[in-house]
């Protein structure tokens, strides 16, 4: 499946936009992210491993927080993963 | 509903041929009362448009000055406007377009003091502002005072659209319950923004705030708009009202307006020289420890370009690649960081701390001010 990575988060990809992965879940999907690029970790998860509350992650265009399996939903390989932090904008 | 005279029939004749609009569609327009928070990048283009639209009473929000880095998008102000205030600025353009609006000026940083009492004269609300703490107070007085959040944000290449805070539909909180902590998501004075974005996502805005008012068509209520100016991609997610939300759930805690600084993590000052758990040190206290010889590694985050304008002797690591590079970075010495201003220098120290760094400390005021206090030719930009 394809993880869309957002902006923000492209400094700690390398400047890459998007990923391609083979995960049987959500969950294994963003695991085998982190793994890739190990300093995206911090930015979606918090230290206890629950996942921080401005990034949110959509399978297709499903936020996952309202699948009912949530990260153990099953993912296919022309499913298409989204992370979408929230931005502000503006001046500093 | 107010009548349409001789002249605004004759203006509006594009939009009164269209049965969604009509006579009566325009006198709806004419009606609304629509409060803009901000005449930024995304306030230029939607209060232009609902201007021109012949929206009756039109609300700014600003207390801010034309600056030059402004005018690369925010294109309600011109050159010649430089230095003034935004609110006369944009209340002039939006008059000499089109003179039967009613322009009500707020010169004023939106508050919690102030928020619900701005909002009331108003039927629909623009969030045209740069700041999370702005954008979680803009949602709460929609929420609290029941008036539709029209919703648009950018970051470089990327820009977000929503309709929060309806009736029925999903509310800012709903989609991200919390900010993220400072210094994690860079702003666009950091990371910058391409000059057309605010004027896409704006011009969405806008058209969501006509369709509410008009009541036609599919509003974005419930749905995320995601613009990719560099792909020229849109894309749209699902958003649901989280029956656990705190502003606009069954259970809602927060029943009037907080602090919202507080609340986005952003502390008032600890103590004397401390700002965040960063001690801050003045220009001179850094070229006292210079010419002193003390030991200390100076951190400038600036970006390449503004290195290349102006340096005062710190090794440059810019800001988003500082994470990437720690290991140029020693623990065993005190880390002075260092930026333009001051501001993006705090979060990076913030986020040194934050990665275990034991002393870091801020250069308050930054290279303009050493260019201020000790060495005028270090050119100013």
């Amino acid at each position: 499946m394809t993880i869309v990575i957002p902006t923000p988060l492209r400094v700690f990809t390398g400047g890459k936009d998007s990923l391609d992965v083979a995960a049987g879940t959500i969950a294994g999907a963003l695991e085998e992210l982190t793994t890739v690029y190990p300093d995206l970790r911090k930015h979606l998860f918090r230290a206890e491993g629950k996942m921080r509350a401005f990034v949110n992650i959509y399978l297709n265009d499903e936020d996952m927080r309202y699948l009912p399996e949530k990260e153990a939903t099953a993912v296919k390989a022309s499913d298409t993963l989204s992370i979408i932090p929230s931005i502000a904008g503006g001046v500093a | 509903m107010p009548e349409l005279s001789t002249d605004e029939l004759s203006r509006y004749a594009r939009h009164l041929i269209l049965p969604e609009v009509g006579v009566e569609g325009q006198q709806k327009l004419k009606a609304a009362r629509v409060l803009c928070v901000g005449t930024g990048g995304l306030g230029s283009p939607l209060l232009l448009y609902l201007a021109a639209a012949g929206i009756g009473t039109l609300g700014l929000v600003d207390f801010d000055v034309v600056d030059a880095s402004n005018l690369q998008r925010q294109i309600i102000h011109s050159t010649a406007d430089l230095g003034r205030k935004k609110l006369d600025s944009a209340a002039e353009k939006l008059v000499a377009l089109n003179p039967t609006v009613r322009v009500v000026k707020h010169e004023t940083r939106l508050t919690s003091a102030n928020a619900l009492e701005i909002f009331k004269d108003y039927d629909v609300v623009a969030d045209g502002t740069d700041n999370f703490p702005t954008r979680y107070l803009v949602n709460d007085a929609c929420v609290l005072s029941g008036k539709p959040n029209v919703y648009g944000s950018i970051f470089r290449f990327e820009g977000q659209a929503s309709v929060f805070a309806t009736e029925e539909g999903p509310c800012y909180r709903c989609l991200y319950p919390e900010p993220p902590p400072p210094g994690l998501v860079p702003s666009c004075a950091e990371g910058g923004v391409l000059g057309i974005l605010p004027g896409l996502v704006g011009v969405i805005q806008a058209t969501e705030v006509i369709k509410l008012i008009l009541g036609k068509g599919s509003s974005l209520v419930g749905r995320l708009l995601l613009v990719d100016a560099l792909e020229m991609r849109f894309r749209e997610m699902k958003v649901s009202k989280d029956p656990e939300c705190p502003v606009c759930g069954a259970n809602r805690t927060v029943t009037r307006l907080i602090d919202y600084q507080q609340f986005c993590g952003i502390g008032p000052e600890t103590k004397a020289g401390e700002k965040n758990g960063i001690p801050q040190i003045s220009v001179r206290e850094l070229k006292r420890r210079k010419d002193a010889g003390e030991e200390y590694f100076h951190l400038d985050v600036r970006e390449p370009f503004e290195y290349q304008i102006a340096e005062i002797g710190g090794v440059l690591i810019p800001q988003n690649e500082v994470l990437g590079r720690l290991g140029e970075i020693p623990r065993d010495r005190e880390v002075v960081v260092q930026c333009k201003g001051g501001g993006r220098s705090q979060k990076i120290a913030e986020l040194l701390k934050a990665q275990g760094y034991e002393r870091v400390v801020n250069l308050a005021g930054g290279i303009l001010a050493w260019s201020e206090e000790i060495d005028a030719g270090v050119r100013k930009y």
